[in-house]
């Protein structure tokens, strides 16, 4: 049996074994908190952990998806890379889920796995997959480490591929022997490869072109998404808008970049967004994208997508432009630097009418969804309203956390943002489970805000073994479900397009209120309106974990809706 | 949109499981490859892979962009036929007896300009460089005499408008931020 020579005796620097190097590394970079799982073939680098509980504390999840996710909702609070960790075989084969949702969402994650011994690969070992082959299509980098002085480089190199540029999962994968071998530790950071040049150079011209039309434009519409957040732009942003007076909306990654009750924020873009901003899209004459990249449910059918439009496309990722929506003026950059010279050119103006266009729409969109979803006459208690009474009673010094599916759309519809990196959702994968272990990273990165997690009763179900993570770590998440007994967005579909055949989307469930009380979190099921306000007041004011669960209304649908297939001028309000 | 010929040269570090990164994009969207050569390039440590599919221009430009974006691929370019020297090997293993009487096969072979690389008794394996067409007429020919074995290489190709991957190589290394 092989052991481990050294003990409670780390050295920062010089010879070690590879698996404290792994330690040493992460704590170079920065890592004070990672989520994981242990297993056999990682087991070295737990043991080495066990000797730097204080530096870097290692959050035991109960399943690995559960701590991939919380290290996506961490790295989404924080702006920093998050980080977990799994063993070989079904634990590297339970984060693929959460690595493919970074990828697709441009999280920055350092994944670590161990692998069987190095001889062993390719032998179908106890506990062996081929986690570098499996993850290659949804990681930005992936790498395999077989010997221990590749460790430090390894790690470094992911960091600086994991943060930079348009950020992503990255996963590095040490084989058991790795971490036992010895290694010269000296940690330098990584500072760039000759074939992975992150940083667009800025290209004047183009933002010329692009403050050209901008400037020329009778009715310009902004576009705006996560690159705003991720290049932490969002003053300049504001700037920008508020020098041309051009509205802007937003993808739902995007959502909490500028706050929600600006005069220019028309809100939100997509299948179940607003009213204005969906049908004015095939109006404006100038429609300019920044950091977003025209995702399917944005822009319902391409042929029939702002076509009267010219487009301005601001994004650091050459392959997304014109992938989707050609763009007439391309500006490859960072959306900071971009909006910072942009910014330099463009006149002031304002542009009342335009603007007055989306009052309007808004109002009819008012009369016709929001109202009624907001203050129900319905017996049942609507998504809308309960998340509408947190918006009411929140500090706003917030994170909502969503799962994916109609509570999903209804808290970023409904809750009201002012600070940046407030909302985490699943967008580009769409995550059902995402929600509760996204929830217990953002909190443990940043503890001094409150965080809200909205989910429904079938998302809650995928991950609710995290209750135990938070547990056991004390994580005072305040979870809010919003039971329908459906997996109502599925559902929604099965009525509008499948005449009402409810295939597999009734949820016969479980008392969700003993489940959650033998974790120890204080508990509360509403079910009458009357009984809303005080529930929700008593969760944002509890110290520590709560769960509150509402009863909404089963059948209750999500709108507006642009149908697949429809254009977004072809927007239903009903 | 029409499809057509392109042929997609990709140049990458010399790491393993490059390959399979650069494949995946063109699985990821179901194109075929037609065919693909690996081989390293005039400078040391970076390889370059030659793949021919055929698709629109528009989803070929795409699938490179996408092909560059992955870390470790330093360049990756795409042209039609007519901006490529290219070029392709085949090998073909006859029964020895049809060559030694003296008939048609060996016309054959001095027709298409093919060699001999080597002959055993029992067969002999001939070589015949050129573009498919011309690999697959001197297949055909040669066919009726008995095929025994038949192997084509993939296309390599030497690209007419490109800046030299020396220059491209020393841009990109000159960069700093």
């Amino acid at each position: 049996m092989e052991t481990l020579e050294v003990k409670n005796t780390m050295p920062k620097q010089g010879l070690m074994t590879g698996s404290q190097a792994v330690v040493q590394a992460l704590i170079a970079e920065g890592v004070d908190l990672m989520f994981g799982y242990p297993g056999g073939a990682i087991m070295p680098v737990y043991d080495a952990l066990y000797d730097v509980e204080e530096e870097l504390k290692h959050v035991l999840a109960r399943h690995e998806q559960g701590a991939v996710h919380a290290a996506q909702g961490y790295a989404r609070a924080t702006g920093k890379v998050g980080v977990c960790i799994a063993t070989s075989g079904p634990g590297a084969t339970n984060l693929i889920t959460g690595i493919a949702d970074a990828q697709i969402d441009s999280t920055p994650l350092v994944c670590i796995t161990g692998q069987v011994a190095s001889h062993l690969l390719g032998t179908d070992a106890f506990q062996e997959t081929d986690v570098i082959g499996i993850s290659m299509p949804v990681t930005k980098w992936n790498f395999q480490v077989t010997r221990a002085e590749e460790i430090p480089m390894a790690i470094a190199k992911a960091f600086y591929i994991a943060r930079s540029g348009k950020p992503g999962p990255v996963l590095v994968d040490i084989t058991k022997d790795a971490q036992f071998g010895k290694v010269d530790f000296n940690f330098v950071p990584f500072t760039g490869m000759r074939s992975y040049r992150p940083k667009p150079k800025l290209d004047l011209t183009s933002v010329k072109a692009a403050a050209k039309l901008i400037n020329s434009a009778k009715r310009p519409f902004i576009l705006f998404g996560q690159g705003i957040i991720l290049s932490k732009a969002e003053k300049e942003f504001k700037a920008f808008i508020e020098k041309t007076g051009i509205p802007a909306a937003w993808t739902i990654l995007g959502l909490s970049a500028l706050e929600s009750d600006h005069y220019l924020n028309v809100g939100m873009l997509g299948m179940h967004g607003n009213y204005a901003p969906n049908k004015l899209t095939n109006e404006c004459d100038v429609l300019i994208a920044i950091g977003m990249r025209f995702d399917d449910r944005i822009t319902g059918d391409l042929s029939r997508y702002a076509k009267q439009a010219k487009v301005v496309h601001i994004e650091i990722d050459p392959s997304e432009l014109s992938k989707n929506v050609h763009a007439h003026v391309a500006v490859i950059a960072d959306a900071k630097e971009a909006i910072l010279e942009l910014s330099k050119i463009v006149d002031e103006k304002t542009h009342t009418a335009w603007l007055q266009q989306f009052r309007e729409l808004e109002k009819e969109e008012y009369q016709v969804v929001i109202e009624n979803e907001l203050f129900p006459s319905t017996e049942k208690l609507s998504m809308g309203e309960v998340i509408n009474e947190i918006n009411i009673q929140s500090d706003h010094n917030n994170i909502v956390v969503t799962d994916v599916g109609q509570h999903q759309m209804m808290a970023c519809r409904y809750f009201k943002f002012q600070q940046t990196k407030s909302m985490i959702t699943s967008g580009g994968l769409g995550t059902m489970g995402f929600c509760l272990p996204a929830a217990i990273g953002a909190k443990m990165g940043q503890p001094n805000k409150q965080v809200v997690a909205v989910i429904g009763d079938g998302g809650f179900q995928m991950t609710l073994q995290e209750l135990g993570t938070m547990f056991q770590y004390g994580v005072d998440v305040k979870i809010v479900v919003l039971n329908n007994e459906f997996l109502g967005m599925v559902r929604q579909w099965q009525e509008m397009f499948f005449e009402k055949r409810y295939a597999s989307t009734t949820m016969v469930n479980p008392d969700f209120q003993t489940i959650v009380s033998g974790y120890g979190i204080t508990t509360k099921k509403v079910v009458k309106r009357d009984e809303l306000a005080d529930a929700v007041k008593e969760m944002l004011s509890h110290k520590g974990a709560y769960f509150l669960e509402a009863a909404v209304g089963q059948e209750n649908n999500v709108f507006p809706m642009v149908p697949t297939g429809a254009s977004v001028s072809e927007i239903r309000l009903k | 949109m029409k499809k057509e010929r392109y042929t997609i040269s990709v140049f990458t570090e010399d790491i393993v499981g490059m390959l399979n990164r650069v494949t995946i994009i063109f699985t990821r969207r179901k194109i075929n490859i037609e065919s693909i050569a690996a081989s390293e390039s005039e400078i040391q440590n970076i390889h370059r892979y030659t793949l021919v599919i055929s698709e629109a221009e528009d989803m070929v430009k795409k699938v490179v962009l996408q092909l560059e974006k992955q870390v470790e691929v330093v360049k990756a370019v795409y042209h039609k036929d007519s901006e490529v020297v290219y070029q392709e090997i085949a090998l073909y293993k006859v029964p020895t007896e049809v060559l030694l009487s003296g008939g048609e096969a060996e016309k054959i072979v001095r027709a298409h300009h093919a060699r001999v690389l080597s002959v055993e008794p029992a067969f002999t394996v001939i070589e015949k460089t050129g573009h498919k067409d011309e690999t697959q007429a001197l297949f055909d020919e040669l066919e009726p005499y008995g095929m025994l074995e038949f192997v084509r290489s993939g296309r390599v190709a030497i690209t007419k408008p490109m800046k030299t991957l020396k220059s491209i190589v020393e841009e990109l290394e000159n960069i700093q931020y």
